[in-house]
C-alpha cells in the first residue's frame, strides 16, 4: 500500500462521495457525506508530503489539521445546528430529480476526465485522478448549487466546490505559502458563517428558504 | 494435469448442480439467526424442491404453451449459462471468445421467459410484477454491461472465464480503485437480479409489493421446483463472477481453489443474508436511484480504466 494507491483510492472515494451528495434526499446525511468528504481530503496533504521525504513536513501537517478543524468538525456542526434549530423542512426539494441529477453528475465526472487528459501538466502530480476529481468536485458542486431548492444545500454546494479548488490546490502544494491557504480557509468560515446567518434570517423574515421564490420580491 | 481436470469436471459439475439450495438454506438460517429463531432446516431447500417435484401441476385454462414453457426455458437457459461460468474452480466446463455476451443474454432470456408466462395468465397482478422486474431488469443491465467491459479492458479477454480468472489477480494491482467499483456494481446488480431486499423481498407475501414472487403465483408443482431451482441458480451464478472478481485466485492447484471457493460463496450467502436483515426494502420509487447508482458506479470504473488514471 504506497502513499500514490491510497491516494488514488481516497480520490476515487470522493467522487463517490460528491455523486452520493446529489442522491441523498436528507439534508443532514449530505452535510455529514461532506463531512465524511473533508476528512479524507485532509488526509491527501499528509500523503502528498509522506510520499516526497518520508514524513510530513509542518506545512502539510498544518493544513491538514486546518482542514480537519474548520471543514470536518466546526462547519458541518454549525450547518447541523440550523438545520435542527432552523426548523428546516429536513428534505432537500430538488429542481432537478435525484436520479438524473446522478446521470448530470456521471456526465460531468466524464466531461472532466475527457478534459484533464488534455491539460498538460508542468510537473507530473503525485496522483493522475488529482486534476479530473479536482474538476468533477468543482463541477458537481456547481451542480448541486444550482439544482437544489434551499438556501443550505446551495452553502453545501458552495462548500463542495471549495474542496474541489483544495484538491486542485494540492498540485501546487509545494510551491504555494502556508498563509494563503490559510488565509482561504478563514475566507471560507467566514464565508460560511454569513450564510448560515443570511439563511437563518431568510427563514425568519419569510418562513421558508426556497430561494426561487426570492426571483418574486416586490413591494406591490 | 488435463486429464486429472477432465476428470474433476464431472464432479465439478454435479457439485455445481447440487450446490444452489445450500445456498437459499444459509440466507434463511442467517436471517433466522438475526431474528433470534433457529429457523428451518440447512436442507430445508431441498425438501422443499422434492415435495414440490412429487405433487402434479395445475393449469388455468387461459394459459397457453408460454406459460408451461416459461419454467423450463427459464431453467434451460440458467443451466447453459452455468455451463459458461467459472463457479467453484477458476475455469468453465465451456468458453469461447465473446461468450460473455451469451451468458448475459442467456439471463436475459430467462427472464423474458418468466415474464411472457406471467404475462400469459391473464392476471392483472402478475402482469403488474412483471412490468416491475422487466423495469428494473433494463436498468441494472446497463450496469451488468459495463462492469464487464471493464473486465474485459482489464483483463484484454472477452471469456468470461478468462475476464474473472487469474489474469484479474494482475488487473487488482494495475487498476484497483476501478476493479472495486466493479464490485460494488455487481453486488448492486446481484441484488436486484435475485431479488434480494433493497430491491425485492423473496419473503413478502402481499401482491402489491412482490416482483418476483407475484410473477410466479401461478405455477404449480414441478414447474414452481424449476422455478426455485432456477432462483437458487441464478444466485449461484451471479454470485460466483461476483466473488470471482472481488478475490481472485492467482492460479491455484484445483484442491486449494475449489475448497475455498466454496467457503467464499458460503460467506457471501451470509452476508446476503446479514444485508437482509439489517436493512429495510427501498421504496418502490427509490429503486430506480439505487440501479443508477449501480450503471454510475460502473461507468465510472470504465472511466478511470479507460483513461489509464490509476497507474
Amino acid at each position: 500500500m504506497s502513499a500514490q494507491t491510497a491516494t488514488d483510492g481516497v480520490l476515487v472515494l470522493v467522487i463517490l462521495l460528491n455523486l452520493g451528495m446529489l442522491a441523498v434526499s436528507r439534508l443532514a446525511t449530505g452535510v455529514r457525506l461532506f463531512a465524511l468528504q473533508s476528512l479524507l481530503l485532509a488526509l491527501l496533504p499528509l500523503a502528498e508530503g509522506a510520499s516526497e521525504t518520508g514524513t510530513p513536513g509542518v506545512h502539510a501537517i498544518l493544513i491538514a489539521g486546518g482542514t480537519l478543524g474548520l471543514k470536518v468538525v466546526l462547519i458541518p456542526s454549525v450547518l447541523l445546528r440550523i438545520i435542527r434549530t432552523g426548523e428546516i423542512h429536513r428534505e432537500v426539494e430538488p429542481f432537478l430529480g435525484f436520479a438524473a441529477s446522478v446521470f448530470a453528475g456521471a456526465l460531468l465526472v466524464i466531461g472532466s476526465f475527457a478534459l484533464a487528459a488534455r491539460l498538460p501538466l508542468p510537473t507530473p502530480p503525485l496522483s493522475k485522478l488529482i486534476v479530473p476529481v479536482a474538476l468533477s468536485t468543482l463541477l458537481l458542486g456547481l451542480l448541486t448549487l444550482v439544482s437544489r431548492l434551499k438556501a443550505i444545500t446551495q452553502v453545501l454546494g458552495f462548500l463542495v466546490l471549495e474542496n474541489g479548488v483544495f484538491i486542485m490546490g494540492l498540485l501546487l502544494l509545494k510551491q504555494t505559502p502556508l498563509l494563503v491557504e490559510l488565509g482561504i480557509l478563514l475566507d471560507l468560515f467566514v464565508g460560511v458563517f454569513l450564510m448560515a446567518i443570511v439563511v437563518y434570517h431568510i427563514r425568519r423574515e419569510f418562513d421558508h428558504m426556497d430561494t426561487h421564490l426570492l426571483d418574486a420580491l416586490k413591494e406591490s | 494435469m488435463t486429464v486429472f481436470r477432465a476428470l474433476a469436471a464431472v464432479p465439478e459439475a454435479a457439485l455445481v448442480l447440487a450446490l444452489p439450495p445450500l445456498l437459499l438454506g444459509i440466507i434463511v438460517k442467517t436471517k433466522a439467526w438475526f431474528a433470534g429463531r433457529v429457523g428451518p432446516p440447512w436442507l430445508q431447500p431441498y425438501y422443499d424442491l422434492r415435495k414440490l417435484l412429487r405433487k402434479g401441476a395445475v393449469y388455468s385454462r387461459t394459459t397457453t404453451w408460454v406459460f408451461r414453457a416459461g419454467p423450463v426455458v427459464n431453467l434451460a437457459a440458467l443451466l447453459t449459462a452455468a455451463t459458461l461460468t467459472p463457479i467453484v474452480s477458476s475455469s468453465s466446463l465451456v468458453g469461447f471468445a465473446g461468450d460473455v455476451i451469451l451468458v448475459a443474454y442467456l439471463l436475459a432470456l430467462g427472464r423474458m421467459f418468466t415474464v411472457l408466462s406471467a404475462m400469459d395468465t391473464g392476471s392483472s397482478f402478475e402482469g403488474m410484477g412483471a412490468s416491475r422486474e422487466v423495469t428494473f431488469g433494463t436498468m441494472s443491465e446497463p450496469a451488468l454491461f459495463l462492469s464487464l467491459i471493464v473486465l474485459a479492458i482489464a483483463t484484454k479477454s472477452l471469456q468470461l472465464s478468462e475476464m474473472v480468472g487469474p489474469q484479474l489477480y494482475g488487473a487488482w494491482h494495475a487498476a484497483g480503485p476501478a476493479i472495486l467499483l466493479v464490485v460494488g456494481a455487481l453486488l448492486i446488480v446481484l441484488l436486484t437480479e435475485t431479488c434480494r431486499v433493497p430491491v425485492d423481498d423473496p419473503a413478502t407475501h402481499l401482491e402489491l409489493t412482490m416482483i418476483h414472487e407475484v410473477m410466479v403465483l401461478d405455477h404449480s408443482g414441478p414447474d414452481f421446483a424449476f422455478i426455485t431451482y432456477g432462483a437458487a441458480l441464478k444466485f449461484l451464478l451471479l454470485g460466483s463472477i461476483l466473488l470471482h472478481v472481488a478475490l481472485p485466485h492467482p492460479g491455484w492447484p484445483l484442491w486449494v481453489d475449489a475448497p475455498l471457493r466454496l467457503v467464499e460463496l458460503a460467506v457471501l450467502a451470509a452476508v446476503v443474508g446479514v444485508i437482509e436483515s439489517s436493512m429495510a426494502r427501498l421504496r418502490l420509487n427509490r429503486v430506480p436511484l439505487l440501479l443508477a447508482g449501480a450503471t454510475v458506479l460502473a461507468a465510472l470504473a470504465a472511466v478511470l480504466i479507460l483513461t489509464g488514471s490509476t497507474s
